[in-house]
């Protein structure tokens, strides 16, 4: 039975694992993802979950557990954050080479130095060209949703690539909400069998998984691997339309706010797009003609449907939680912006990093953007092309 | 006892047609490993000189189920392979009475030095697997650079010999220590040139229920320089001259599995080996005398602790 | 050989043809130095067998019976652990065949 319950971020993926129940479960506490391995552990210990949960020495070994087990055919998950996530780089761009579907909750951190446990995006986006697909959740209910899907956009047989699911540290993985859990034998309905692909423990078959390639392989094994990715757009919209039949809410690859009349447009992801939402509100009450782009999928990263809704805006404004140092901007900015490049007509594009190392961004920070953006629109010039918001000058 | 004639009449895991050089000592401890087991086995072998020679896609010397993910975690590789067996089994997707073998393997490097750590909590895990580490005392697979297995006053890229160094300045890790002090059943020590000590032990290693070490000592005539013919019988003087011990630690239980009626000086090591050749100048007398004591110190402390 | 288009590779770099590294013929580096086998001399101790790292000695019916010169490099391994009286391998000098188009 559907039920609503009142969780913060950890329990709902938490949550989400209890109900999906996969094969192995690896994975190595760290600031804030913390509460998701220890809820693990304890569903484990209590007889909840029939999986096996290793709690390995570090997070370098927990993505090398996932790897094992997920090519020994079987479900597969592990949650991290930040410095752990750093510490599985190396094993971030094999798991996708081998084409597991391992899935990943990331509870967004900062990156060290200076040590910092607070919310941004520095760590999944530093991993945007490791192959993995990547989707991002405003609140409690979407990591719950994001989550639930991301096992079977991965393991889709044309598709057959490591998914993470991003949610912000603290204040989403922190922060109690009242969420719709949906019945557990639906969930798993929904989920599906796993339905392995060459599992080492089919010793019927004897075959070598990860051999070394020389010059006259690896070309062609990357470009088999990025097959995968690209498979998965049709399959990421099958199955956000699904679960919008299933549990009443549909996902696609952004969610556009009060975009139908709009003329300027603010771009953000993840939790800060819930309060930008408010200020839009306000903004609209004032009659200003704004909207919100709300990317979810980064990866595979939707430019033509991101282009085709932003083409007609007369200045947009993409924010992003990470800084790209030394870069024409940071990650979503340069994506968005290039996207449409090839469009006759098309916004003026700029640039805000938000947020870094937990800073907050509210309301009337928004509200500073959208007067910046009425400027750009009424004058066609922009003065400053990056920028940073709430940050001491 | 098995004899070699009954081993040979098995089907080989590991084939012909490998780029392993002249002489090398991989595949001889493989030939007999893998055939101490007669269950289905899966290996995960970290990155190295026995991967690349093994697996130059698309051929393939494994006839035998085997993963490759990275260097430093051929341990956790095989340990998530092992976490899903026993996940499978208790679904009951795997039948309850099959039985499947794990065996993790990864050179010195991968080993002592940046594998350790998986290792080391693989093993304190528990994980029903076995570890092998061919120690050929350095990282011979990328020419030669030292390692913690490299032994003092060997020359190794890292650790040249030059007008104002001996080599490697430092004593080898005790490696086979340190995974017994991990209280797991079975650790153990071999050498190819025992080839029947290295089966039992071996046998041993995947008959027990949970996680098993060994430690094989290998030949690389490319980085230890000697002729590669002679690679047996400088094996022999490694386990005569107490250089290489063979022992077993099973269940905390201290064993030394031979004792050399004679024991070798080191030199009868040391002299046929290019690596060391610098040794023998007037200057570095001090590094034969330091390794000699070494040796003696060490053989010494393992009969002590086989006595206990 | 034909190398396959990245379409025709299994996904996630996969080898599904176990032990094809036969076909590499490791015999074609020998050193220059190559074992001959004395079958009169052998004591079937299977030494050389053990002791050959390519996989290089012929075995039939349990009986070694000789050298397989497609995988043998000539390390000179299984002559010098020989262990019957007279050696039932030994090494001779071989005239080094340069791959086609070369010369000794």
């Amino acid at each position: 039975m559907s039920t609503l319950k009142t969780l913060n971020g950890n329990q709902t993926i938490a949550e989400a694992v209890r109900q999906i129940d996969p094969d192995v479960l690896a994975a190595y506490p760290i600031t804030p993802s913390t509460a998701i391995v220890e809820t693990i552990a304890k569903f484990k210990a209590d007889g909840l979950i029939t999986g096996e949960f290793v709690c390995p020495e570090s997070e370098h070994s927990a993505m090398s557990v996932c790897i094992g087990s997920a090519s020994a055919g079987g479900r597969v998950m592990t949650a991290t954050a930040s410095q752990g996530l750093a510490l599985m780089w190396e094993m971030l761009y094999i798991a996708a080479g081998l084409r597991l579907p391992i899935i990943a909750a990331i509870v967004n951190r900062s990156l060290s130095a200076p040590i910092n446990i607070h919310g941004d995006h520095s760590d999944t986006m530093g991993a945007r060209d490791a192959g993995w697909i990547q989707i991002y959740s405003e609140n409690c209910q979407e990591a719950y949703d994001n989550f639930i899907q991301a096992f079977r956009i991965a393991e889709h047989l044309d598709v057959r690539t490591p998914t993470l699911v991003g949610l912000d540290g603290f204040i989403i993985s922190h922060s109690m909400e009242v969420i719709q859990v949906e019945d557990d034998q639906i969930v798993k309905e929904f989920v599906g069998e796993y339905q392995p692909v060459y599992p080492l423990l089919d010793t019927s078959r004897k075959f070598t998984v990860g051999p070394i390639d020389f010059t006259d392989y690896y070309f062609e094994h990357k470009r088999n691997q990025i097959e995968g990715i690209e498979n998965a757009p049709p399959v990421i919209e099958q199955v956000g339309k699904e679960f919008g039949e299933k549990f009443g809410r549909a996902y696609g690859f952004f969610e556009e706010y009060r975009m139908d009349d709009a003329e300027t447009c603010i771009v953000v992801m993840s939790s800060a797009a819930g309060t930008c939402k408010d200020a839009i509100d306000e903004l609209r009450e004032e009659g200003k003609r704004i909207g919100l782009l709300k990317p979810r999928v980064f990866r595979p990263f939707p430019d033509k449907k991101i282009a085709e809704a932003l083409k007609n805006m007369n200045a947009v404004a993409v924010l992003d939680r990470c800084s790209s140092p030394g870069a024409f901007g940071a990650p979503l900015f340069t994506e968005i912006r290039n996207a449409l490049y090839d469009y006759d007509q098309r916004p003026k594009v700029v640039n805000y990093v938000y947020g870094l190392g937990g800073r907050d961004i509210r309301v009337e920070h928004f509200k500073e953007v959208a007067e910046e953006l009425d400027k750009i629109a009424g004058t066609g010039k922009v003065e400053k092309i990056y920028s940073y918001v709430n940050l001491r000058e | 006892m098995a004899k070699l004639k009954d081993l040979a009449k098995m089907e080989d895991r590991l084939v012909a047609g490998h780029g392993m050089c002249l002489g090398c000592g991989i595949p001889l401890i493989f030939k007999v490993v893998l055939r101490a087991t007669e269950d289905p086995l899966i290996i995960a072998n970290a990155t190295g000189c026995l991967e690349v020679c093994t697996t130059i896609f698309p051929r393939t010397a494994w006839n035998v189920t085997w993963i490759h993910s990275a260097f430093e975690n051929a341990a956790s590789t095989i340990a998530g392979v092992e976490a899903m067996y026993k996940a499978l089994k208790r679904k009951g997707k795997i039948p309850k009475d099959k039985t499947i073998k794990f065996l993790g393997t990864a050179g010195d490097g991968g080993t002592y030095d940046i594998g350790l750590q998986a290792l080391s909590g693989t093993m304190e895990r528990g994980h029903d697997i076995v570890y092998l580490c061919y120690d050929n005392n350095a990282y011979a697979n990328t020419g030669g650079q030292r390692s913690s297995a490299t032994p003092l006053g060997a020359s190794a890229s890292t650790s040249p010999a030059g007008t104002q160094s001996p080599g490697k300045l430092q004593w080898r890790k005790d490696l086979t220590k340190i995974l017994a002090a991990h209280n797991v059943p079975y650790v153990a020590q071999a050498c190819p040139s025992r080839w029947q000590d290295l089966y039992n032990k071996a046998k041993k290693a995947f008959e027990i229920e949970g996680p098993a070490f060994l430690n094989v000592l290998c030949l690389c005539p490319t980085e230890w320089k000697y002729e590669e013919s002679k690679g047996i019988e400088l094996a022999k003087i490694a386990v005569d001259s107490c250089v290489w011990p063979l022992y077993e630690v099973e269940n905390g239980k201290y064993k030394v599995n031979y004792k050399p009626k004679e024991k070798k000086p080191i030199l009868e090591w040391i002299k046929p080996q290019g690596r060391f050749r610098h040794l023998f100048k007037e200057e570095n007398a001090w590094v034969l005398e330091e390794f000699q004591k070494k040796v003696d110190e060490e053989w010494e402390e393992l009969n002590r602790l086989a006595s206990l | 050989m034909k190398k396959e288009t990245w379409k025709e590779l299994t996904i996630g770099t996969i080898n599904l043809d176990a032990g094809n590294s036969v076909k590499n013929l490791t015999g074609t580096w020998r050193s220059g130095h190559k074992p001959e086998f004395i079958a009169d001399n052998c004591i079937q101790c299977f030494f050389c067998w053990l002791y050959c790292p390519h996989f290089a000695i012929l075995v039939e019916d349990e009986e070694v019976i000789g050298i397989n010169y497609d995988y043998c490099t000539g390390c000179g391994m299984c002559a010098e652990e020989c262990p019957s009286k007279e050696k039932s391998i030994v090494m001779v000098k071989e005239e080094i065949k340069l791959a086609e188009g070369g010369t000794t």
